[in-house]
């Protein structure tokens, strides 16, 4: 690329307004991994590298193990990884695979969406497969179910190649300005009759679920030899790719932490954080949110050593009866009940070996 | 419309849990084969969905013991 071109690229992106923070993806390198991998991923959910979400239709097709894998191009340290574990030629009408992105209708004003000067965005992205082909990938707008589309082409197997697509503004449909789900970015990577058989939506319009895989010409669930990871991934406004905005880790983390937190880890040493609740028998432990999250969050407790996960000094080592969680965007607080209730009110109660999972998720 | 995509969660059981003073708290419910303790947080995907099918009829939330 020319320096002139560079300049002029600059001057584009300094009109749309963004020289710094232009990346609206979280995680877009795949650095932070706070779930770690997955393996016999059927059905919907987040899995592997933060912020990503493995989506189906009304149902999932095929076996997968979703990963933060070293391989990546230069400059970068990790990719998304979907490797297909256990192969299914022959997906229902309705079976559906995509890989999604999603977005707070508050960090999309700057898309002035529903208005008549809604801005043009650029998708870009580096991608590999050995499955050569056509693919798609859409933004699906889910305040006002609309849609638009491109096919995106990966000519050489094995190869990372860099992907640009720029999307028209909306001019219909302005997102919601809370922090609610109101965009979500999908690729699209199998589809059974009911996603394939429209067209692909190049333009704005109302989401038809025929379309939305309507561009694809293979199928990941069709051999175990299958897969596909993406990394730098940058939605910014306005119609030039420019190059990939890297974040610290520190930032990045932060900037997911927002969405899903691993409180505890499950080392043998882990400090306590149970104390004395009002009740015999009952331990209340409380853990500030700092900053905040996007949501009051989902929690779940996983013991890592079921015996001795609880230690009453000078008492004994017991196991744990019941866990209850109760949140908000600013605290989780956990109440624990032993097994063995010693009829003690006065001490306080360490926990061993457990992860807490704290879920905001779009 | 966002429950476009919202389809996608089995949840076999849902009760009403207290948590310390707080009573109903948040929900124990075991969604996707996993027990989870979900918020009264409309903007929490989890809860959106047990609210989604409980209006559908398809899913009752339990007192709490």
């Amino acid at each position: 690329m020319s320096k002139a071109r560079q300049l002029a690229d600059l001057g584009n992106v300094y009109d749309d307004g963004a020289l710094s923070n232009r990346n609206m993806v979280v995680n877009g390198g795949m650095t932070v991994s706070q779930r770690g991998n997955s393996t016999g991923v059927t059905g919907a959910g987040y899995y592997g590298p933060d912020r990503y979400r493995f989506t189906v239709g009304s149902a999932g097709v095929g076996t997968y193990t979703i990963s933060q894998d070293t391989d990546a191009p230069s400059g970068f340290g990790y990719s998304y990884k979907i490797d297909c574990t256990t192969a299914d030629a022959s997906p229902d009408a309705t079976d559906a695979v995509f890989i999604a992105t999603r977005f707070e209708g508050q960090d999309l004003q700057r898309l002035k969406k529903g208005t008549a000067d809604a801005a043009s965005v650029t998708l870009s992205f580096w991608v590999k497969s050995n499955l050569t082909g056509t693919y798609q990938a859409n933004l699906f707008d889910l305040d006002n179910t609309r849609i638009i589309g491109s096919t995106y082409t990966i000519s050489v197997a094995g190869t990372w190649e860099y992907k640009t697509i720029t999307f028209a503004g909306d001019t219909s449909g302005a997102f919601s300005n809370d922090n609610g789900l109101s965009l979500q970015v999908e690729w699209a990577l199998d589809g059974g009759t009911s996603y394939t058989s429209g067209a692909v939506p190049t333009s704005w319009e109302a989401t038809s679920n025929a379309d939305r895989a309507a561009g694809l010409t293979v199928n990941l669930a069709d051999s175990t030899s299958n897969y596909w990871q993406i990394t730098g991934v940058q939605l910014e406004v306005g119609d030039t790719a420019t190059p990939f905005e890297h974040r610290s880790y520190g930032d990045e983390l932060a900037r997911c932490q927002r969405y899903f937190r691993q409180l505890k880890k499950e080392d043998a040493n882990d400090y306590p954080f149970i104390r004395y609740h009002q009740s015999v028998n009952s331990y209340l432990g409380n853990v500030k949110l700092f900053p905040p999250m996007r949501a009051a969050p989902t929690g779940s407790l996983t013991l890592v050593q079921s015996s001795n996960a609880i230690h009453k000094p000078s008492v004994r080592w017991d196991t744990v009866s019941s866990a209850t969680f109760g949140t908000s965007p600013y605290h989780v607080d956990l109440e624990i009940a032993p097994s063995t209730n010693d009829g003690l009110n006065s001490i306080a109660l360490y926990m061993y070996g457990y992860k807490i999972f704290a879920d905001a998720e779009l | 419309m966002r429950s476009y995509d919202m389809n996608e969660m089995t949840i076999t059981s849902a009760q009403y849990v207290s948590v310390g003073l707080v009573e109903n708290a948040s929900i124990r419910a075991t969604i996707d084969g996993q027990e989870l303790f979900v918020p009264l947080d409309p903007a929490n995907r989890h809860y959106a969905e047990i609210m989604r099918q409980v209006e559908a009829g398809t899913l009752t939330i339990q007192e709490a013991e």
